[in-house]
């Protein structure tokens, strides 16, 4: 009995389902950006897990340059919701309508 | 026979950490995706990085296991929790429906990604047999991947480099203050 790739896999998918879940129902920006983080670690455990399958270790350098790209997201992301939080006072996805025709 | 015992007690191990980390990973993302509380959702999502690590231990990363606690538990999370605190966590939101019919079209939606990906594991990767790290990680898993960085994927590393510091320079901008 021992644990195969594919329950890694498994797992993995389950995470990513579960984010896509929240950034389809949450309304609030910064939820929904937590949602995101997590379908980027679903991705990466899967990245990981296809490392080992493999036997080569260039799915954990991918893995580690998602993280480096999710920082530079986070950063991004998290400084243009200050800035709307300054003009609207809110975080809600259903305020930020400037674009709205 | 000492070797094949040692390798049973060590998938034994990695059985029962799977089996233990799995569902509270799980429990711990739908948490986030349910909780009215924004810094519930942020510290339970730390739970589930924590999770994370763990199974990177398992799947040999020991170095994207330990970025994973510092720069994402560690970093990022406090970077969500400090927007948290700063905007303010009384606006609690909403978790009423704004567009009719979005809940139900969302776990449509869902159920329909994850019976494709399921269907997709089940009919190739599932039974994969896991090659073994040990040639790769023979002298550390860190010099290993730091190899690998500085010679095949230089390039992506200092563009890495660059994304960084360009993104610390957009944030600022952003977060100054316009007379």
């Amino acid at each position: 009995m021992r644990v195969g790739p594919g329950a890694y896999l498994l797992l993995s998918a389950l995470l990513f389902g579960i984010g896509v879940a929240g950034v389809l129902i949450r309304r609030n920006a910064i939820v929904v950006f937590m949602c995101v983080e997590l379908m980027l670690n679903a991705v990466n455990l899967s990245f990981i897990a296809f490392a080992k399958v493999n036997g080569a270790l260039d799915g954990q350098v991918l893995a580690f340059f998602v993280m480096v790209v999710a920082a530079a997201e986070v950063v991004v992301g998290l400084g243009i919701l200050v800035a709307i939080f300054r003009k609207r006072s809110s975080t809600s996805v259903d305020d930020i309508n400037l674009l709205k025709g | 026979m000492t070797h094949l015992l040692a390798t049973t007690a060590a998938e034994r191990a990695e059985l029962i950490t799977f089996v233990l980390l799995a569902p509270l990973s799980v429990v711990a993302a739908l948490g986030m995706v349910l909780s009215r509380n924004a810094v519930y959702s942020a510290l339970l999502l730390v739970v589930n990085f924590f999770c994370l690590a763990g199974f990177y231990l398992l799947l040999e990363a020991q170095f994207v296991a330990v970025v994973e606690v510092i720069v994402y538990a560690g970093a990022i999370m406090v970077l969500f929790l400090f927007v948290l605190m700063l905007l303010g966590i009384g606006n609690e939101d909403v978790l009423r429906e704004t567009i009719r019919g979005q809940r139900p079209a969302a776990a449509v939606l869902t159920l329909l990604l994850l019976a494709a990906v399921g269907a997709a594991l089940l009919a190739g990767v599932f039974d994969a047999e896991p090659a073994s790290l040990a040639a790769a990680n023979a002298d550390g898993n860190v010099q290993a991947v730091g190899r690998l960085l500085f010679t095949r994927y230089v390039f992506a590393f200092e563009a890495a480099g660059i994304l960084l510091v360009v993104a610390a320079v957009g944030a600022l901008i952003l977060g100054k203050r316009r007379p």
